[in-house]
Parts: C-alpha cells; structure tokens; sequence
C-alpha cells in the first residue's frame, strides 16, 4: 500500500433533478491509489461542502460490491473500465497520473435521473414482483435434505443469483434491455426444483412487465455480460429464450 | 424507572415456546385484514416479517430508506447462517445451539430467547430452499455446512461468501409476493424520524421522502422496527455506509428502553486501515479462520517479508493459548488478542495487522479446493489491497462489526412500549454480550420468519381495529418535531462538515470504548462526546434545501443522534464494572489477561430510559440461568 498520489481530472455530470437540463463540472483531484473510486468523491463533496457549495447526489452503501447501489459510469462504461467489478471497488491505482475521468450516471431510457449521478431503477422491482420467487408461503416448506439437487445445478443457479441488480447490464445495451437481469432470475429458478411449478408463468410474467418498462429488446451483442461486475452469463438469456419459447408456443398451459 | 417484564412463559425450556404458541390469543382470519401494522426495515428481519405477516393476511406498509427493499444492509452477509439441523452427524442438536449460544454470549443473554431461537433455527433452512436459496450443496446433492467460531460442530449452511446476499434475496422474493398479491404496500427511499405514541402506545411513524424532503405521516395498529445495528457510531466499520441509529434512537426518546449499547463487537477479520480517505472497513469472512492460520513475528518490529520470517520465530498465538479452539475462538477474544499483539509491536511490520495464512490449507487440500471454498473472499482481498493472496498471506485487523446491544424487548419482541416490536441486529434480545458467527442472520430470519407471525397476533387479538387519527395531536406534533429539527440543521451554517465531526467521535469511541476501556477513558469520553456535541450544533455546515434530496441532511440527523446515542454507549460500559463478551474493562481480567465477569452483581440486563440530552435512568431485568450452569467462558 504506497503513498504516491496521483491526480486526475474528473469531468463530472450535474444535473439538479430530473426534468433539469445537465452539464459536465470538472474538478482536479488529488487522490491516494489506494482509495476506491467512491472514496474519492467523498473527498470532492467534503471539499464542496466545505465551501458551502452543493455535494455531488450518487449514491452507494455497503461498498463491497455486494448491495448494487452505486451505479455510475466512468469514461463509457458502467462501473468503470475493470471486468467484473463494481464501483465501489474500483481502485484509483488502476488509472494513471494526469488522466481525465468522465464520471455519468447509468444512461437508459428506463433508467430517469433523479439528480446528479442518482438513476430509478423501480422498473427492477417491478420486474421481480411479477414472479421473482416461489409462492411458498412461510412455515409449509418441507425438510431441506428432503429434495437432493445436483450440485452442478445449485451452483449454476446460484451462478445466476448472483446478481446484484446494479443495472449495468441495461446501461450496457444500445437498446437498454434487461434480458440479463431477467434471465438471472428466471434460470435461478429454472435450475432448481422448487422453481418448476411455476417456471412457465414465472417468465412469461417477467417478460411481460419488464416490456411495459420501457426496457428494450436483446440483440445479442453481449455488452452486458462483458460490463456485468458479477460477470453473469449470457447463456441465462439463452435459457429464458428456451423457456419463453415453449411457454408461447403452447397455447394453453405447458407442463413444467 | 420502567417496569420489564420479560414475559417469559412458564414450564420447562424446550417446551415453553410450544406451550406458548397454543395459549396464545389468536386474531380470526377474517379480522386479521382490519389490522395495519407498519416494518420498518427490509433486511433479512423486515422483509422476513412483512412479506409473513402479508401471507397471514394483515395489512402491511413496508417502509425502508433504500430505492429497493433488496439493497439493505443484510445483503454484505458473507459467511453463513446456523441451524442445529446435525447433517453431519457430528452430535450437534437444539440444545447444544442454545448452549453454544449462551456461553458463547458470556451469559448475558435470555436463557428462553435463545433457546426459541435454536429450536426455530431448522425451520428457516427449510423455508429458504423452499424459496429456491441455492445453498452450496455436496456431490451427493445435500446441504454442505461449514463451522464457524465458538462452535465445534459444523452447522453452518452457506453460499459461497454470499449468504446474505442469498437469504436476503429469498426473502424479497416472499415480500415481493405479497406486493403483487396487494397484501403489503411498500415505501420506499422513506426515512423514518420518528415514532407516534398514542395514549402510550405505538400507533404510527413520520417519515422523510428521501426524493422531495416532504415529511408524511402513517398510522397503524402496531409498528414493528427492524433498522438494524448501531454500529457506524465508531464512524469507520464494516456496515453498510447508511446504516445507522436513527430509528431506534428517536423511537428511544419516545419511551423505548435501550439495553445494553455497550455489548459491541469488533470483528476480528477485517482489512487494515488504508488512509485518510477511507470510508469503510471491509469485512473478510470469519469462515477463512477454519483453514486459515493466523499468525505474528515473536520479535516486536520485524520488517521482514512473511516468507522470510521462518516458521520457528512465528508465534500462532491463537493456537498456542487456546489450543482446543484455536483459529476457532469467539470473535472476542480472538479480536483482544489481535490488538495485544500489535500493542506489543509484533504486527506487520510492527503495524496494526497480522498475518491470515494459507499455506497449510494449500498443502492439505489444494488450492482449487481453497478457491471453492472462498473463492470470491480471496478475489475481492487481490482487488482491494493489490496483493495475490494465494502467494502472500492475507493481512487482517479487527473492525467494528455488529451489535449486540438494542432496543430492549420482551419474549414477544415488545419493547415496553406496548405495540412497538423490534426484531433482528436493531433488539437486544439473543446474543448477549458477544454474537457467534452466522447467528445474526439466523436471528434475523427467526425473528421474521417465526416469532413475530405469533405473538404480535397475541397483542392484535387485544386491540381494537380503530387505526389512531393522523390528524391528531401527536401526530401533529411529532411531524412538526421533525421539521423543526430539519429546520434547525439547516440554519447553523458553520465551518465543519457533517463528516469531520462524525470522524472525530468515531476516533473518540474507538480509541476508549473499544476493544478494551477503562474507567477513566470511559469518563474522558463521555466528556468530549458532550463537546462535540456542543461543537456540532454551533459549528456544523449542512448544504442544500430541506425540500429536495439532500444526502448531507440525512448524514446530518444521524450524526445528530450519534451524539446522543455515544455518550449512552460510554455511560452503559462505565456502568458494567465486569468484562463480559465484546464489553472488556482492563480493570476486570483474570491473572491471565481474561475477561473476568462479576455475576453477583452484573447477570442483568442493563436497559436505559432516556430523560433529556445527555441524561438517562438505569433499570435493570435480571437474568437466570436455570438451565445452563453459569460457568467462566474457556476455550483453552
Ligand atoms: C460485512 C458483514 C458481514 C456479515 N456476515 C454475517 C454472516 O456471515 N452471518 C451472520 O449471521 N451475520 C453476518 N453479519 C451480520 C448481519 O448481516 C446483520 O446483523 C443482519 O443482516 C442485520 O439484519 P437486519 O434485518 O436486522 O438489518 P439490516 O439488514 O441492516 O436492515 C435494516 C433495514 O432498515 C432500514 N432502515 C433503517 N433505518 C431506517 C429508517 N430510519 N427509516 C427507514 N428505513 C430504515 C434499512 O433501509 C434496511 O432496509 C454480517 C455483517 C456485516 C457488516
């Protein structure tokens, strides 16, 4: 851990609400390699604030790549240049003495800044509320050994799981699709025994609310995976095709 | 002073909480849908209870400060979640988790919770795989489990390093359900501020939309707080950045007693301090203590690289005190141990950090088999410290982590505010002075999942389904108490920001009511945690308008709190003239440098009553160990 700091110039967007028109405030920072990019706007803000000026809005919380609060681009990509990782974890080491930052927020027309670097992402939650589980209700689950399941299966499903729900996969997509999204959740369960009673009506819901919120369609160019901090695969989307596929096909009610 | 009465049900421990269940009043199905009840909260205890108490058919208004329900502070849990299930056979059962339990909490906790709390612990697998958690199985398609510290068993169910990610994600599944179903209604980028008592009942919440700074005000039958833990008072911890005291402690001002604040732990596995600019600390699962070994130089400032400090001038101080446990002791002690060390200089490079080391485990079973194992904990130490840990040993130093302390409940997880409950890290009621690993989510889960359903049918089937009026008085005036606190933030305009004064009152904290305090430290404290205070309110800056989002506000009114909350957190541990758990007084230790409890006059509960800025009243609910024999905690 050194103590050579670098500086950079960061060229970072404003914007004071959502129907306010944005612009680019640029900033010289010096910063230690060791401090993650976020920790570095907190010293931007302390100065600000300092000043009496107004902090720039972003937000984050558990700061280890975990919760997908902080969503915010740097230079084009969605939590920055480094595969698989998200923001938060972002090491300054990884940029270079003098270089200039462009720091934006998750660009996606159903992503609406509501100020600064802050986007909605409700559409998310309403995506899972469509169908994002299994209708257990508590106390009727029966003994967990009861169901053996490969463990090929449990750990693709939990491939999936791993999801943090940051957006990056929308703000990715030229056509801001959620199928990553999506596709995470619907293949979670569809690996898994507990998920098929309701596998069919699962993706078909999900499908169905995540087009109502202005999410666009997949052309497979795989942006999203490559700018995925969990690194989720595209093959989940394949999978969710299958399954919506054959869901649609059918008429009536398909057998799981 | 308040009257507790912790309601424990009569008869024999592993029956009480049967018997209970079936003398309970009930609310009839038809009724249930008359009563509102607000959570706040949607970690693992919130969402838990909500989307329960949506299934059982009551109305729900979930409320959290976040953009989703799924980003709360529960989701960083890493390591695992307990359950006395014995998959493996290796002798483990409801009683042997109470017990480990309650010693391992240094017996300051509730015989009867704890015991509830085990014997519910395998109901929670159960529901968790029901909602498709994909636990890490083995070849043979059952669960694996690991062991965890304080334990000697292994009955620890996991997810990769990602288990509260996992169970969290169940959980928000279950609350989504009910969402769609129009059962539970959720609020979120909602700030509670306060609490609304009606003729000595909770009967509402004022909350702050986070988006345009307008204050609203709910009502309901009954509010059950599920906030989480208090420990970002020490300003650096492994919390979540915005988690923090505010619910708890303005529901305190209205009457809820807050029992033992001085019960906090400092994890022991956590990465050194990096720098100034450093926001948090991040938390390296306990899980890698099963096969890593940690270790220091025996000389005090050694500089050398690790892989030229041969093995016979190391010192695995762990394994050579406590040779039974090892690695495994409670984080307690493993955490005091740590910072003796380096007081003695034997750190890293006679630094604050010692050595978490692999090698053994890559001879013994490989390194593929230590990659699936940890595989993400060893990915995210490379990315954050620069450094490979399958070639150089992990550097760690204990950090606050999680508390034990809370708001004070009975066995229904009542607070002695009738209506108010408190479930998961935001009670008091499990742990004791010191939490095993990969309890707190099975708390949370039990707490959610399994408790609440039940006995807040007990208090319900007793009210009337009139909901309180929010037009009247109180919650007038506990609106207007909000908005003249926001008003009063933003008039100051000083020179410090919100964050330099938390930094020092963490500095404050850490520094004297850590990991070892002393009573003059701990008088030192109280008194410059009134200063700054002081200083605070005459000095602080807030920026921005209260109608809009304004993040510096929000900090503001937590900080604010802090202030108040931190001096209780000192006056609590200079009241405990004992060592117990994650509470050590260098004036009560054995010869050998343990803690020494004083049961004669310190097996209580400690539950303050707030009387104004700065003042409070003690009221003590003694504790009985009936079942199991008090007996000085050893894991030699
Ligand atoms: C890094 C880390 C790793 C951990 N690993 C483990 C582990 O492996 N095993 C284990 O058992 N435990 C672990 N713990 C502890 C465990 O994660 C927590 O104790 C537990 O998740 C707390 O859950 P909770 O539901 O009580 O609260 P939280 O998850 O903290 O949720 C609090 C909720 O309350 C809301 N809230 C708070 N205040 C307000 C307010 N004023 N208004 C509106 N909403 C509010 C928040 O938005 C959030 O939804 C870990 C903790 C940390 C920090």
């Amino acid at each position: 851990m050194s103590d050579n700091h670098i500086t950079l110039k960061l060229k970072i967007w404003r914007q004071e609400n959502k129907n306010a028109k944005g612009h680019f405030d640029e900033f010289n920072q010096k910063v230690s390699p060791d401090s993650s990019i976020l920790e570095m706007l907190d010293e931007v803000n302390n100065k600000l604030e300092a000043e009496g000026k107004i902090p720039i809005a972003f937000e984050s919380d558990c700061r280890e790549g975990i919760c997908g609060t902080c969503g915010l681009a740097v230079n084009g990509h969605p939590h920055g240049p480094l595969p698989k990782t998200a923001t938060c974890q972002l090491h300054m080491r990884n940029f270079k003495d003098g270089e200039t930052l462009y720091i934006e927020p998750f660009r996606a027309a159903a992503f609406q800044v509501i100020k600064d670097l802050i986007v909605d992402r409700s559409g998310f939650d309403k995506i899972q509320q469509a169908g994002g589980y299994t209708s257990f209700n508590t106390g009727s689950a029966p003994d967990a050994n009861a169901i053996p399941i490969s463990k090929t299966n449990a750990d693709l499903s939990l491939d999936a799981a791993e999801c943090i729900g940051c957006g990056a996969c929308v703000a990715a997509c030229k056509n801001s699709s959620a199928m990553l999204f999506v596709s995470a959740k619907v293949s979670q369960f569809a690996l898994l025994p507990q998920g098929q009673p309701e596998r069919y009506d699962r993706v078909q819901a999900m499908v169905k609310v995540m087009d109502e919120n202005f999410f666009g369609s997949c052309t497979n160019t795989y942006a999203c995976e490559a700018e995925c901090p969990k690194g989720i695969s595209v093959s989940n989307i394949a999978r969710m095709n299958r399954d919506y596929f054959k869901a649609k096909l059918c008429e009536e009610k398909v057998e799981g | 002073m308040i009257k507790l009465n912790s309601n424990v049900p009569e008869g024999n421990i592993t029956e009480k909480w049967s018997n209970y269940k079936f003398s309970m009043k009930l609310v009839n199905p038809a009724n249930k849908r008359k009563f509102d009840i607000i959570v706040v909260g949607t970690g693992l205890a919130g969402a838990s209870a909500a989307a329960t108490l949506g299934e059982l058919g009551y109305k729900v208004k979930a409320f959290t400060y976040h953009d989703s329900p799924r980003r709360a502070h529960s989701i960083a849990a890493q390591g695992g979640i307990n359950a006395a299930k014995n998959y493996q056979n290796d002798a483990d059962s409801v009683y042997r988790l109470f017990y480990d339990t309650v010693k391992g909490g240094d017996f300051r906790a509730r015989e009867a919770n704890v015991y509830r709390l085990a014997e519910v612990s395998n109901n929670i697998i159960d529901q968790c795989v029901a909602q498709g958690v994909p636990f890490a199985r083995e070849y043979g398609g059952t669960l694996a489990n690991r062991s965890f510290g304080g334990a000697q068993v292994s009955r620890t169910f996991y997810a990769r390093g990602e288990t509260g990610q996992q169970l969290l994600l169940g959980a928000y599944g279950s609350l989504n359900r009910q969402i769609h179903l129009g059962n539970v209604e959720i609020f979120s980028r909602r700030e509670m501020l306060d609490l609304v008592v009606v003729d000595g009942k909770a009967k509402g919440i004022i909350v702050r939309n986070l988006l345009t700074g307008e204050t609203e005000r709910h009502s309901a039958q009954a509010v059950v707080l599920a906030t989480g833990g208090y420990m970002n008072v020490y300003y650096l911890s492994t919390n979540a950045m915005n988690s923090n005291a505010t619910a708890s402690w303005r529901a305190h001002k209205r009457g809820a007693a807050f029992a033992n604040p001085a019960y906090t732990q400092i994890h022991p596995t956590c990465l050194p301090v990096h720098g100034e600019a450093q926001s948090k600390l991040v938390l390296m699962s306990e899980s890698l203590r099963n096969d890593g070994r940690i270790w220091v130089s025996k000389k005090a400032g050694d500089t050398r690289p690790p892989d030229q400090i041969p093995e016979s001038e190391r010192d695995y101080y762990l394994e050579r005190k406590y040779p039974a446990f090892g690695n495994l002791v409670p984080r307690d002690v493993a955490s005091r141990n740590a910072k003796y060390v380096c007081d003695e200089g034997r750190g890293v490079n006679g630094g604050r950090a010692v050595y978490l080391d692999f090698a053994e485990a890559f001879n013994r079973i490989g390194k593929d088999a230590v990659k699936d194992r940890y595989g993400n904990l060893f990915d995210m130490y490379q990315n954050i410290t620069g450094v490979d840990p399958y070639e150089v040993p992990m550097q760690i130093y204990p950090a606050p982590h999680y508390a034990m302390g809370g708001l004070w409940v009975d066995y229904n997880l009542m607070s002695n505010v009738p209506g108010l409950f408190v479930l998961g890290e935001a009670n008091f009621s499990d742990h004791g002075a010191n939490r095993l690993g990969a309890s707190a989510l099975m708390q949370g889960l039990a707490d959610g999942y399994f408790v609440i359903p039940y006995t807040i049918g007990n208090y319900l089937a007793t009210e009337k389904p009139e909901k309180a009026n929010p037009e009247s008085s109180e919650f007038k005036e506990a609106e207007k108490s909000v908005r003249d606190d926001v008003k009063k933030l933003l008039s100051i305009n000083g020179k410090q920001t919100v964050d330099a004064i938390h930094k020092k009152l963490g500095l404050v904290l850490i520094d004297k009511v850590g990991m070892s305090r002393t009573e003059k430290g701990l008088n030192e404290a109280i008194k410059q945690i009134r200063d700054l205070r002081e200083e605070f309110w005459k000095d602080v800056k807030v920026v921005g308008k209260g109608e809009e989002l304004n993040q510096t506000l929000e900090r503001a009114g937590r900080v604010a709190d802090y202030l108040q909350f931190g001096e209780l957190l000192a006056k609590d541990a200079l009241n405990r003239n004992e060592s117990c758990g994650g509470h050590f007084r260098e004036e009560y230790q054995t010869p050998e440098g343990e803690a020494l409890r004083r049961d004669d006059e310190y097996a209580y509960v400690a539950a303050w009553e707030y009387k104004g800025p700065g003042e409070s009243e003690l009221s003590k609910e003694n504790l009985e160990f009936t079942n199991i024999k008090l007996a000085t905690r050893s894991y030699k």
